[in-house]
């Protein structure tokens, strides 16, 4: 199915079963502990044995010599797989660095070896023999040195309008402010992990991954093997967050240790290697400058933002909501690129926005304090409905205003005090912030299969993945409203490649892309259905386990009375997103307490209001806007992977010294969703959310740690010992 | 982790006497430090004695009106004890601040007082750590520190120790007993437990090889008001940047003990004298020829003013 003109009325608008909040229908599952996760399939390899990976000790150079005898020759062990005997491997399109090194190291803990075994235990012991004469290299390790040798990226040139420098020079009222946020890690609760079993020359791998084709097809590419050869199975994803959208070492590895031991092996990643062997958030260092009239009309505003990463990587985007958030005739973008030696940046949940907005959402709030007006007022005046870049491309859907007057009644924003540090809670200081919400909305294609079989069971099948997001359910209440029957009768399959390649879970646009890729193949099904019953497919509506059509009802299980249906299809996005831009909207409100003596920042409510087109169910959108402003609040007070920049690495490399929210950080969160339908997006007339609750959450805070006690922090996290020289007088 | 062979010891005495007689033995008691220690294989033990079948689980009143805590309570019900409850309160303040639930349920009071630090580069097996590998450097001296100590420190380690339970019993002057491989005990103050790092920061307290803890003893209660402030990034479930234990009298007098900025739980005498003069003069006797490095120098402001919160806060109970 082609989508290339605003949906009309469907099947879906009737909203008897999406729009409905809806339990998770993999619940029970998960919480009685019978979804298997892909380190725990012990049924689909009970012979498996274990992988353990050995990483590198030093961030750049080269391995000289490594002596893997005593290693094998240890209780247990069945093979140490290195580069040296892993035979030819190629490079998938989705790394930067090689997935297994030697003899060039490209960074700290990148794999170098596999050593397997019967048990974990032996794998484990038998990995320290692992013996590694290193050459160390010189390598660069600092953003803030390489800064000035950074390149703009090809992929991403400078963009902009108008003249920005005049404009900047002539505006009454003008900010220069730099921000910098750290690295970032995603930090999710399940491993990366996979179990690999050979079968002649055919892989299979069982594995925790967001995109599955992606994946796939990266494997074939490093194996250097054909793509058909290659089967991923990831029904079940303990978190992901971008950082297991690629293919990562313990997938190669378990398939090369596999190979080597010609039996299945599996391969967890150890806690304190994820955190420099896999991908991460970027640091930046950004630039924001805006010029404004005196009435607060943004005339200027400019946005630049470096960022590093290995030879061959790529930038963050953090610029990209800056292009198209507030209007503003004179304006530009601009991403540096240097290159580093830390280990490979990538993907974290909402890449660009989420650091960009830190920095330009605050800007804004010192902005809007420079000119004496409200922050909500001052980004209502800017607002503007076309993209500022290209005036004559409007945005498909565009409610920020209403986002944010909807926040500032509903959390009573207008007791905030202007002035900072006026408001004294016993040992508390307290102060309000906000900040404006936005992440673009992406469309990718994507398929799925749907069969009616005799009992009137539908099952969709589609290689989407759930990473705990609830995929699961809003594709089974997409199907069971447009066949016409209830929940339980849906059979929902995800995660394996043999299925209809989906979108996947990224870039939150897999919610959306993913439940029309279903309703196109439902379409079909409903065609294929309407024919067999001789009804004409035009007119045929289907509800309550009925199809009807004129007068005629005929009960749906007939039409799988003599053999199942089944329809294939994938939804196609046309051009309507270079027509129009498509972006989700929200606004963010904090309430912070900081302690009076020692600076410790407490969060004491938070609100998002957010316009996202439809929400397909909106208890499991709340799931994700709460999640994403929990991982707002790391962003903003506490996670940073701490660099040692001599010896080129991420210090705090376990759940001990990488520091997320606990339950106590987080006391109150309310999520509110505009009542909204974007026909531009697709048939489902919905967008992503995932990823818009953490953007803009971070800043929001920051603000209202502003506004509670004067200090303006502009590198992240705001930690109290950046606070602490300069707090108000303590007072009473 | 390396393979080792494991046995349950059978009286105090015969623990301290095998453990000194095996080479690379250790008691294990709770095991929440030293088995996560072990499959890093920064500890190596091939040989644990396991203590937790001893019967050194009971707390019990002693004479001079204080309380003898076995080695083997556990940090959730040494915090519900009644008697602890009512006169230590402090104890009960910081080792709720400690850890979580799961773990105090499984730790145990010598295994507290015994723990390992938590500087980052001690559990990185590939990098230089005088106390994981004596004479291999110290990473953390001119690397990331945010966290480490700023007083008691040298060239050879800046590593804090960790414990919050420690700091209560330092403030409380308890007293450790314990067993010799000779069958003899002796009774040690907890302010000469824990050794400063000096040039050998791999030896931790004045324990001799095998020694055993039996008890941890309180002396009789002071009264006063008791608090326990830590200081931490994320509101729980992190080790203190910055803790301070207090006991303060109606009279302002009182006495302080400070968390996260030493190799040991931090006391000085002199310092209890300024606590009618208030934080800064405290804080200024405590922290004397403090040596912070850039990335922690911001816990001697911190030592300050939360020693102003928790004056504040005890005299507002008052
Ligand atoms: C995730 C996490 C968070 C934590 N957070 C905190 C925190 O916030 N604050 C805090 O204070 N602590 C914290 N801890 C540490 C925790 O308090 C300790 O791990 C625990 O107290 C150790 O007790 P255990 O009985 O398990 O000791 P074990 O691990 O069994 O032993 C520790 C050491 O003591 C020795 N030992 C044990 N018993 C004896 C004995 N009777 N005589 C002589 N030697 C003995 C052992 O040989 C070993 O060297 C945390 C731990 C973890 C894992
Ligand atoms: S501070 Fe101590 S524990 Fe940390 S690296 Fe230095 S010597 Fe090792």
């Amino acid at each position: 199915m082609k989508f290339d003109t605003p949906a009309t009325t469907n099947p879906i608008d009737r909203l008897t079963i999406v729009g409905k909040p809806t339990d998770r229908i993999d619940g029970p599952l998960k919480t009685t502990g019978r979804a298997p996760y892909a380190y725990e399939r012990h049924d689909v390899a009970p012979d498996a044995v274990y992988g353990y990976v050995v990483g590198a000790t030093i961030a750049k150079g080269r391995i000289r010599a490594i002596d893997t005898h005593a290693a094998r020759a240890a209780p247990g062990v069945l093979a140490v797989v290195t580069a040296d005997n892993a035979g030819r491997l190629g490079k998938g399109k989705h790394n930067t660095a090689r997935l297994l090194g030697g003899p060039q190291i490209e960074h700290y803990h990148q794999a170098i070896a596999l050593v397997v075994a019967e048990t974990f235990e032996q794998a484990r012991a038998a990995a320290a023999l692992v013996r590694v004469d290193y050459e160390r290299a010189h390598g660069r390790y600092d953003l803030a040195r390489g800064r000035d040798a950074a390149v703009e990226p090809k992929s991403d040139p400078d963009t902009g309008a108008g003249d920005f420098d005049a404009a900047y020079a002539a505006a009454a009222v003008r900010l220069d402010a730099t921000y910098t946020t750290p690295d970032q890690s995603h930090a999710m609760m399940e491993p990366h992990a996979s179990i690999a079993a050979w079968n002649g020359d055919r892989l299979t791998l069982w594995t925790s991954n967001q995109m599955i084709h992606w994946s796939k097809r990266d494997m074939a590419m490093t194996l250097g093997i054909a793509e058909d050869k290659v089967r991923l199975d990831s029904p079940y994803i303990g978190g992901g967050f971008g950082g297991k959208l690629f293919l990562r070492a313990d997938a190669l590895l378990a398939a090369l240790g596999a190979r080597a031991v010609r039996r299945p092996v599996k391969v967890a990643l150890q806690r304190p290697l994820i955190f420099n062997n896999t991908t991460h958030r970027p640091a930046t260092i950004q630039r924001l400058r805006i010029g404004c009239r005196q009435d607060g009309t943004i005339e200027a505003i400019a946005h630049e933002s470096w960022s590093g990463d290995l030879p061959g990587g790529s930038p963050e985007v953090a610029t990209q909501q800056s292009r198209w958030l507030y209007a503003g005739a004179h304006r530009k973008a601009a991403l540096r690129l240097a290159t580093l030696d830390l280990p490979e940046g990538n993907a974290m949940r909402a890449p660009g926005e989420a650091p960009g907005m830190l920095a330009l959402e605050v800007a804004m709030d010192e902005m809007a304090e420079k000119l004496g007006i409200d922050p909500v007022q001052f980004r209502v005046l800017n607002d503007t409905q076309v993209d500022p870049e290209q005036p004559e491309r409007p945005f498909s859907q565009r409610r920020l205003v209403e986002c944010l007057r909807t926040g500032a009644e509903r959390f009573g924003w207008q007791r905030r005090a202007a002035r900072p540090a006026q408001v004294r809670e016993g040992r508390w200081w307290i102060g309000l912030g906000m900040a404006a919400a936005y992440r673009n909305n992406l469309v990718m294609t994507s398929g799925a299969r749907v069969r009616l079989d005799r009992r009137g069971i539908v099952t969709v099948e589609t290689d989407m993945t759930d990473i705990g997001t609830g995929s699961y359910t809003i594709i089974a209440q997409t199907a069971a409203e447009m066949m016409g029957v209830p929940l339980d009768r849906v059979v929902v399959r995800l995660g394996d490649s043999n299925f209809p390649v989906s979108a996947g879970s990224g870039g939150q646009w897999g919610a959306n892309s993913a439940t029309a890729g279903v309703y196109a193949a439902c379409t079909k099904l409903r065609e294929a259905v309407a024919r067999r019953l001789d009804l004409d497919p035009t007119a045929a509506t289907f509800e309550d386990g009925i199809v009807r059509a004129g007068d005629r009802r005929i009960a749906l299980t007939e039409a799988a009375q003599d053999a199942e249906l089944a329809a294939e299809d994938h939804i196609e996005f046309g051009d309507l997103a270079e027509r129009y831009r498509q972006a989700t909207f929200g606004a963010h409100f904090v309430e912070v307490g900081v302690d009076a003596w020692t600076a410790e920042i407490r969060v004491r409510r938070m609100l998002a209001v957010c316009a996202a087109g439809r929400i397909l169910n909106p208890k499991s959108a709340r799931s994700q806007v709460i999640g994403a402003m929990t991982m707002g609040v790391g962003a903003a007070l506490m996670e940073e992977l701490a660099i040692d920049r001599r010896l080129g690495f991420f210090v705090n490399h376990d759940l001990a010294g990488y520091e997320v929210p606990v339950h106590a950080d987080i006391p109150h969160q309310e999520v509110v969703f505009l009542d909204e339908t974007d026909p531009i997006s697709s048939p489902m007339k919905a967008k992503g959310v995932g990823e818009l609750g953490i953007c803009g959450v971070g800043a929001a805070l920051a603000n209202a740690i502003h506004n509670a006690v004067g200090v303006r922090v502009r590198d992240y996290p705001i930690t109290l010992d950046k606070l602490i020289a300069q707090m108000p007088r303590i007072g009473k | 982790m390396r393979a080792f062979t494991y046995e349950r010891a059978s009286s105090p005495a015969q623990a301290a006497e095998k453990a000194a007689r095996t080479p690379g033995a250790r008691f294990i008691a709770g095991g929440t430090n030293l088995l996560d220690l072990m499959k890093l294989e920064i500890e190596t033990p091939t040989h644990l004695i396991d203590v937790n079948g001893l019967d050194l689980d009971r707390i019990e009143d002693v004479d001079d009106g204080g309380l003898r805590i076995g080695a083997l309570v556990r940090n959730t019900d040494l915090a519900a004890h009644p008697r602890v409850r009512r006169d230590y309160a402090v104890l009960v303040r910081a080792l709720l601040s400690g850890a979580s639930g799961q773990l105090r349920n499984r730790a145990t009071t010598a295994g507290n007082l015994l723990q390992r630090t938590r500087c980052p580069y001690f559990y990185d097996t590939a990098q230089p750590c005088n106390k994981r590998l004596p004479g291999s450097g110290c990473a953390a001296l001119q690397g990331v520190s945010r966290q480490h100590a700023v007083i008691g420190v040298g060239d050879a380690c800046i590593a804090t120790h960790p414990s919050d339970m420690a700091v209560a019993m330092r403030l409380l002057d308890a007293t450790v007993e314990t067993v010799r491989p000779d069958g003899t005990t002796r009774r040690i103050a907890i302010a000469d437990l824990h050794r400063l790092p000096g040039d050998r920061p791999q030896v931790e307290t004045v324990l001799a090889p095998g020694e055993l803890v039996t008890a941890v003893v309180l002396p009789a209660p002071l009264g006063g008001r008791h608090v326990y402030r830590k200081v931490r990034d994320r509101a729980s479930y992190a080790f203190a940047l910055v803790s301070v234990a207090a006991v303060v009298q109606r009279d302002g007098s009182g006495r302080v003990a400070l968390g996260g900025i030493a190799p040991k739980p931090w006391r000085v005498a002199a310092a209890d004298a300024e606590l009618p003069r208030g934080a800064g003069a405290v804080s200024e006797r405590l922290l004397a020829g403090a040596r912070p490095t850039a990335h922690n120098a911001f816990k001697l402001t911190l030592v300050e003013r939360t020693l102003g919160a928790v004056l504040a806060e005890a005299g507002a109970q008052a």
